[in-house]
């Protein structure tokens, strides 16, 4: 049977692993071979590292740490950052990346999900969708978020480009919660929900884990295929393996296995 | 020992280098004929669509190089479809070294394509490339093509019925999941082969 995913978000600064609150003051959080290795060992399931300041500077993600992280990391993992083009993505494959993330450019450009898939398969093509829900009451996405001074609204529903995603080939969608997002009271159920009963590749929630029960709720209420958490992973509020074994007494088919020698 | 990876541009073609660098191989990038037929074991790698992968095949002049191999002969998620005879993912006529259609997951309600993630791998028969498997173990899978569990199945996995994750004809084997991402599981299975 298919388990749920746990998968640590690195967000990547100048080659460190960094965390901010509300995608904002940023704190480095430590060395990205480093944290890999160490989620690695303790049972994380898939590893995301968002080098959150390539789209908003322009730049493509820096391909010498990916490499690095290839070169010893033996589970699966996800890069993103300014991908615009098909050779950029090629190149951060190349490097070792399991599967690439658009999310910027992809709203500047929708079409660069069409050939991205075109050229790589829909597997290893993931759209980032980061959401906030406006006065109105309707969610709608935000572009370039890893600057704040740069990150703008968009006219665009966020459940309108979560379908036009789909079928443009993404394969799998992360769906960023920005108005819980490091704030640690629980993933956004309700958004989850809607964005779920749209979504028919992998959907992984992104934004506000707190505690156990929080990633709980997203499997089973919001019927997610993966979580994904960063500051409660990288301060040690949540150990992996106690999360897991928790996760696996409610239920919840979870990955569980020796850590590594 | 040699092994060869052969470069049919693949794009997981760095991560299987990688995990065969951690297990003490170092294994050799190449699309050259005599090279791969000179090798004491050819890995097949590849993510990506079958119609471009066997049109690369082609164009390296490297179909019946493959089809010809009598050592044993490794092919990874999209390396193992094109082993098969056909793929209905743009109906493409494969190497046809192990008799078996790769066929798509077909969407529902409740049934996300493409499959990806961590499942169990499940024994059918013993073979050496499964030496060590245990009952509970787990591999990574990412694909939304699939060979439905059949003769040549020597492990099986179970998304919306089960479908070969493991199998092998002669001197051809296949695995439809991720060694290289696998972590224990796949370092173990992975190193089976190199053994054999």
């Amino acid at each position: 049977m298919l388990s749920r995913r746990i998968i640590p978000c690195l967000d990547v600064r100048d080659g460190k692993v960094v965390k901010g609150v509300r995608f904002r003051d940023h704190v480095v959080m430590g060395e990205i071979v480093e944290l890999a290795l160490r989620y690695r060992d303790e049972g994380a399931d898939e590893l995301v590292f968002y080098d959150i300041t390539a789209s908003p500077e322009g730049r493509s993600v820096d391909r010498a740490w990916v490499e690095r992280v290839a070169r010893v990391i033996d589970i699966p993992f996800c890069v993103a950052g300014g991908i615009r083009s098909v050779d950029e993505a090629r190149a951060v494959l190349h490097a070792g990346a399991d599967k690439i993330s658009v999310n910027s450019p992809a709203l500047e450009r929708p079409a660069l999900i069409d050939e991205l898939a075109a050229a790589f398969g829909v597997q290893c093509v993931v759209v980032g969708v980061d959401s906030l829900r406006d006065a109105d009451g309707e969610w709608r996405v935000r572009q370039y978020t890893g600057d704040p001074s740069r990150t703008q609204a968009l006219p665009r529903r966020t459940l309108d480009w979560i379908v036009e995603a789909q079928q443009r080939g993404a394969g799998e969608i992360v769906l960023n919660c920005m108005g819980s997002d490091g704030v640690r009271q629980g993933y956004d159920l309700e958004q989850l929900s809607a964005v779920r009963a749209l979504c028919q590749v992998p959907l992984i929630a992104s934004g506000g884990a707190g505690t156990p029960a929080h990633f709980l709720d997203a499997f089973a209420q919001a019927d997610v295929d993966g979580a994904l958490a960063a500051s409660v992973f990288h301060s040690g509020a949540i150990a992996i393996p106690e999360l897991k074994h928790w996760l696996a007494a409610q239920g919840v088919v979870v990955r569980q296995e020796q850590g590594h020698d | 020992m040699s092994v060869v990876l052969v470069d049919a541009g693949g794009t997981n073609i760095g991560s299987v280098r990688y995990a065969l660098q951690r297990l003490g191989a170092d294994a050799a990038l190449t699309a050259d004929a005599a090279a791969i037929r000179a090798a004491d074991k050819v890995i097949l790698p590849g993510v990506g669509a079958a119609g471009p992968g066997m049109a690369r095949l082609r164009q390296l002049g490297l179909v019946d190089v493959l089809r010809s191999l009598t050592q044993p002969v490794l092919g990874v998620c999209l390396g193992m479809q094109l082993l098969c005879s056909h793929s209905e993912e743009g109906d493409t006529a494969c190497l046809d070294v192990i008799p078996a259609r790769v066929q798509r997951f077909q969407e529902h309600p409740g049934l996300r394509v493409p499959h990806m993630g961590w499942n169990h791998l499940r024994a059918r028969r013993t073979h050496p490339l499964l030496a060590g498997l245990g009952e509970q173990d787990w591999a990574y899978f990412v694909h939304s093509y699939a060979v439905p569990a059949g003769e040549y199945a020597l492990a099986t996995s179970d998304y919306d019925g089960e479908f070969a994750a493991v199998i092998a004809r002669d001197n051809f084997h296949g695995m439809q999941f991720h060694p290289e991402r696998s972590a224990q599981v796949g370092a173990r299975l992975l190193k089976n082969f190199l053994d054999l």
